[in-house]
């Protein structure tokens, strides 16, 4: 067979790094590759999952990526600039972007049926994602160059462990063996920062650009605070050593052993290389290994600071009330642009690029003519800044707003601010969630710096076969993600439609009737003409009518002499076939439309 | 002392430009230009600078929910959303246009009443009710009229605030005046127009066809046949001048003149097909007609935006079950419809009023009101001023304005800014607000058809005087 040729690999990885505020950042990747044969729709596989091969063969998807996450990555402290927080660092709730292999007018088809099957897949309501309010197709802000792409987020979404034990049925060997044994519950939900990833790529054979497999990677970024009581009743000058740790003391489970199945399990210890001068200076590296325990015990207090993006990006709300209010995304330059700026004094100018995707619900009624751009708290013109830009307005009830920005600024910015106004929209009661009060979330912006690339190079040539280490030292665009904002809506009293439906129509009942009672109220002699008309109820229709006809002739009626009574005639009148005739027409059409 | 008043007239109208100048130069306009009042998502101009912005990045206007209104108003207003003058407030060009629509359109007003007035004195001399026409010639209601529209809070809030309430209401006006003065091809314009713009003026077709068939409001027609007998009964005691007269007067009264209405109806289809062409023109791009009639006309006949105005109707299709909406919206808008009839029966010797009446209906009933389409009624409302000094409840109905007005904006802070009302609150003046328009309407109504009983009273007895 062909297709042998290629084995299906399994490979486990961990990576440990210490992070400077005295924590601890534990990366699982899981790697599963397969080759993709013409028939491997109804294949056995025997380490990849098969649900996920099926997902892929069924709905034609390029690549894939779906994140669960709980908690916000500090992008000040834990570092912005490295592979992990660009890959790794995700928006709260679910987030999932995938790209499709159809023709434009199925991809939402396509999206809509796998939000389905990942919903079921992953005890999660991803299913949300498939009304055309909560997904959009960015265009270049984000994962450019791939096709027809499809990108939601619920931030909202609550992350447990009924989406984590689905996560790991996809593992081989489960969380029986091997790193995933790993896997506390307890102590993975009780961190800062977790996010659980599954990400799907189908790398293109270079001979005939056809897919060659499909490769499979999960991964958990856990951000834990070590356990450790010592510290905690040490004094005040001896907190700043940074707290040891081991495995079982972090995780509270030992790993019992490798997994079988897998081709590699490494574990990696990181440290960045700010902390390795530092501990080069000390020249004092006191680790410690035990049997499938790794654990890192410190000695001297050492400090240093994770390498950030060239913007620190942050976002929140202005104005108060439940009426309007803005947006505003602040873009603040760190150490390193400061360090471009003295890189590149020779050059002419150089220039910083960014790209911004806003999606906004459209319930947030945006105005983009307000979008205003502050650099160095000072208003600008927006065309000196915007390269590019891209913005398909949100439509009630049917699309979200989208917002693409390029933007160029100069390296030695200190700040920029950018703010659009928007106004809040009224829902219809349905619409409202359960928790109505709680507010609705706008999703995280995402800032992009195409132009930087976070990637690690690494000394040692010879690691290189691992999967996680040849990710980490993958060049792509540094990105991050701004925060959740939490907006208010004003709600409606959800108790009362019966009130407003009768009260309503009360008030409208009421104009009608008593519109229509001054209409034809008469009094005075008016009343006795009408009681002498009744005399001569017979002819009253007659004579009514050739009033009406006299009037629109124009003529006095006074003058046409009352005509004898035969006004009810037996005879079918062609009045009545008219009628009749009408009577058929209206049920003839409403057959025909009802249809 | 003509000469007196028309100089009080033209200071008071310059003392309300000026008015409107002054509060146009206060910081942010005073926030009305975002008081849900003031700013329906039709009339409100932010939403119209946001559509010609879209417009200007090579996207429809109509793309999103922002802009629902007239491209033509889009290519009028939209440049001047966008330019600034140094060291002027930001939308200090579209607010002098909005002045200027609301002295044009008081101007037509004075016109208009003007041409009433006189039309009326005359039908009023020639019944022989010579005492009533002098009552009805002391107070000179066009100007009165003018002076309501203009110094009208609801008026200077709308123009101030940057609704473009204003332009609609001046075609609404240019409308009836083109059809007091026999202009068809303003009439048609106006009313042309003006249903472009908000549709609901659409139903003014029915007594701008009477103004021009008819003429102006004048007593029932039923007195005039009675002198028309009278006339036969004793052609010999009357000279041959005033019978003259009288007989161009009952001509005047009488002939539903059917070259003007097929003049009137001409020109309609003759505007009606350019604008459609201009409009065509415009949104050739982003979808058509088609699409320029779903943004606009559907955007105002399903109610989608469910932000808080001044009508009801907001909150009941916020509040409804979904399954009924559909009902309800043809209910409603069934509602403005079933009463054109009726009273299209009973005031057809009063177009001018039917007109009122029937904007006093849509303004109430509409999907989108706004305190501009209440200043268009209340404006025309001093137009029959004499006619109505009758009516029940003015002053309950005067106070209940003022306390509504009041009280909105009060229950709407509570609700959105403090959070410590809810929306019943504001929902309970939109109501209290709606009653008191049906009340308006209700009482004008009766105190109109009262008038032409007292008047006939009047005729019958002088008749009698004669006879004996």
């Amino acid at each position: 067979m062909l297709a042998a040729s290629a084995e299906e690999e399994f490979s486990e990885e961990l990576l440990l790094k210490p992070l400077p505020d005295r924590k601890i950042l534990a990366h699982f990747h899981f790697r599963n590759e397969a080759p993709l044969a013409a028939d491997s729709f109804a294949r056995h596989h025997h380490l990849f999952p098969k649900s996920i091969s099926q997902l892929v063969q069924k709905f034609h998807i390029k690549a894939m990526e779906l994140s669960f996450t709980q908690g916000r990555w500090n992008y000040e402290r834990w570092g912005g600039f490295d592979p992990i927080s660009s890959h790794n660092a995700k928006p709260p709730g679910v987030e999932l972007w995938a790209v499709f292999d159809v023709p434009q007018h199925q991809v939402d088809a396509s999206w809509k049926n796998l939000t389905h099957s990942l919903s079921g897949l992953f005890c999660a309501s991803i299913n949300f994602l498939e009304s055309s309010t909560s997904y959009s197709a960015p265009e270049w802000a984000f994962q450019s160059a791939l096709g027809s792409l499809r990108y939601g987020t619920l931030p909202r979404e609550a992350v447990c462990t009924e989406n984590l034990t689905p996560w790991l049925k996809l593992l081989p060997c489960r969380d029986k063996a091997g790193l995933s044994s790993l896997m506390d519950r307890p102590s993975i939900y009780r961190s800062f920062y977790h996010s659980q990833r599954l990400h799907l790529i189908m790398p293109t054979a270079v001979s005939d650009g056809s897919k060659s497999g499909i490769i499979l990677e999960q991964t958990l970024t856990v951000v834990l605070q070590p356990n450790n009581q010592k510290a905690s009743m040490n004094h005040v000058g001896e907190t700043k050593i940074q707290p040891s740790w081991s495995l079982s003391s972090i995780f509270g489970r030992k790993i019992s052993g490798r997994c079988v199945l897998a081709k590699l399990s490494n574990i990696y210890l990181h440290f960045e290389r700010g902390l390795v001068t530092q501990l080069d200076n000390l020249q004092k590296k006191s680790s410690k290994f035990a049997a499938n325990d790794t654990g890192l015990t410190w000695k001297h207090p050492v400090v240093w600071s994770s390498s950030h993006a060239p913007l620190y990006a942050s976002r929140f709300l202005m104005g108060s009330g439940n009426e309007r209010g803005a947006i505003a995304i602040s873009l603040k330059s760190t150490e390193m642009t400061k360090g471009l700026v003295s890189a590149n004094n020779v050059e002419e100018r150089c220039k910083l690029q960014v790209n911004v995707l806003q999606i906004v619900p459209w319930y947030v009624k945006v105005y983009y003519h307000t979008l205003q751009l502050l650099v160095d708290e000072r208003p600008q013109v927006l065309a000196d800044f915007v390269e590019r830009m891209r913005v398909s307005p949100s439509e009630d009830k049917v699309s979200p707003g989208v917002m693409e920005l390029v933007l160029q600024f100069p390296c030695e910015m200190k700040s920029a601010v950018l703010s659009i106004e928007f106004d809040k929209g009224f829902l219809h009661i349905d619409e409202y969630p359960p928790d109505a009060n709680q507010g609705f979330d706008i999703p995280s912006a995402i800032i992009s710096f195409p132009d930087f690339h976070a990637g690690l190079q690494f000394c040692e040539k010879s690691q290189s076969k691992s999967p996680l280490l040849s990710k980490l030292q993958e060049r792509s665009p540094v990105l991050s993600y701004t925060e959740v904002l939490l907006v208010p809506l004003t709600t409606p009293d959800f108790s009362m439609p019966y009130n407003v439906i009768t009260i309503t129509c009360t008030v409208f009942a009421l104009y009608f009737g008593s519109l229509l009672n001054v209409l034809r109220r008469r009094v005075g002699e008016e009343e006795r003409l009408l009681k002498n008309k009744d005399a001569k109820k017979a002819v009253f229709l007659r004579r009514m009518l050739n009033k009406l006809s006299a009037k629109l002739r124009g003529r006095p009626s006074e003058s046409t002499p009352s005509p004898p009574s035969s006004s009810s005639s037996p005879f079918v009148s062609p009045k009545l076939i008219l009628r009749v005739l009408m009577v058929a027409g209206i049920a003839v059409a409403w057959q025909y439309y009802s249809q | 002392m003509k000469k007196k008043k028309v100089q009080w007239f033209w200071s008071w109208v310059i003392g309300s430009v000026i008015l409107r100048l002054i509060l146009l130069y206060f910081p942010k306009n005073l926030n009305l230009s975002s008081r849900p009042e003031v700013s329906t998502p039709l009339t409100s101009l932010r939403r119209l600078a946001e559509g010609y912005w879209l417009k200007q990045s090579s996207v429809s206007p109509y793309a999103g929910s922002m802009y629902h209104g007239s491209p033509l108003l889009l290519t009028l207003l939209g440049p001047l959303t966008v330019t600034r003058v140094e060291g002027q407030p930001d939308h200090l060009l579209c607010s002098l246009v909005f002045v200027i629509a609301d002295v044009i359109c008081a101007m037509l007003i004075r016109a208009a009443g003007e041409k009433l007035q006189v039309a009326y004195s005359s039908r009023l001399q020639f019944l022989g009710l010579h005492n009533l026409s002098e009552n009805s010639e002391l107070l000179p209601s066009g100007d009165f009229a003018a002076l309501v529209y203009l110094w009208n809070p609801f008026t200077i809030v709308a123009c101030v605030g940057l609704s473009t309430s204003a332009i609609e209401n001046l075609m609404v006006v240019l409308s009836l005046y083109g059809a007091c003065s026999r202009l068809t091809p303003l009439a048609a314009f106006g009313w042309v127009m003006a249903t472009h713009l908000s549709l609901y003026p659409a139903i003014l077709i029915i007594p701008v066809i009477l103004l021009l068939g008819y003429g102006p409001d004048a007593p029932p027609r039923k007195l005039f046949w009675q002198r028309k007998n009278l006339d036969v009964g004793n052609s010999t005691s009357s000279d041959s001048c005033s019978e003259e007269e009288a007989k161009n007067q009952l001509k005047m009264a009488h002939v539903f003149s059917w070259r003007l209405v097929v003049l009137f109806l001409f020109w309609t289809l003759l505007w009606s097909s350019y604008v459609l062409v201009l409009c065509g023109i415009y949104v050739q791009q982003y979808g058509g007609l088609q699409e320029l009639f779903k943004r606009t006309y559907g955007f105002i006949l399903t109610i989608q935006d469910l932000s808080p105005n001044i009508g009801v109707l907001w909150y009941f299709f916020a509040e409804v079950f979904d399954f009924f909406r559909n009902f309800f919206l043809i209910v409603f808008h069934g509602n403005i419809l079933l009463m054109i009839a009726p009273l299209a029966l009973r005031l057809n010797h009063r177009p001018c009023f039917l007109a009122f009446v029937y904007i006093l209906i849509s303004s109430m009933l509409k999907s989108y009101p706004s305190v501009g389409d209440s200043a268009l009624y209340l404006g025309l409302l001093g137009l029959f001023a004499y006619e109505l000094k009758d009516m029940q409840f003015s002053f309950f109905l005067f106070s209940g304005y003022v306390g509504v007005s009041l009280l909105s904006p009060v229950m709407h802070n509570l609700w959105i800014w403090r959070g410590t009302g809810n929306a019943n609150f504001y929902f309970a003046t939109a109501i209290a607000y709606a009653c008191f328009q049906i009340i308006l309407v209700v009482e004008s109504v009766s105190a109109m058809l009262n008038h032409d009983r007292m008047l006939t009273k009047l005729y019958t007895a002088k008749l009698q005087n004669v006879k004996s």
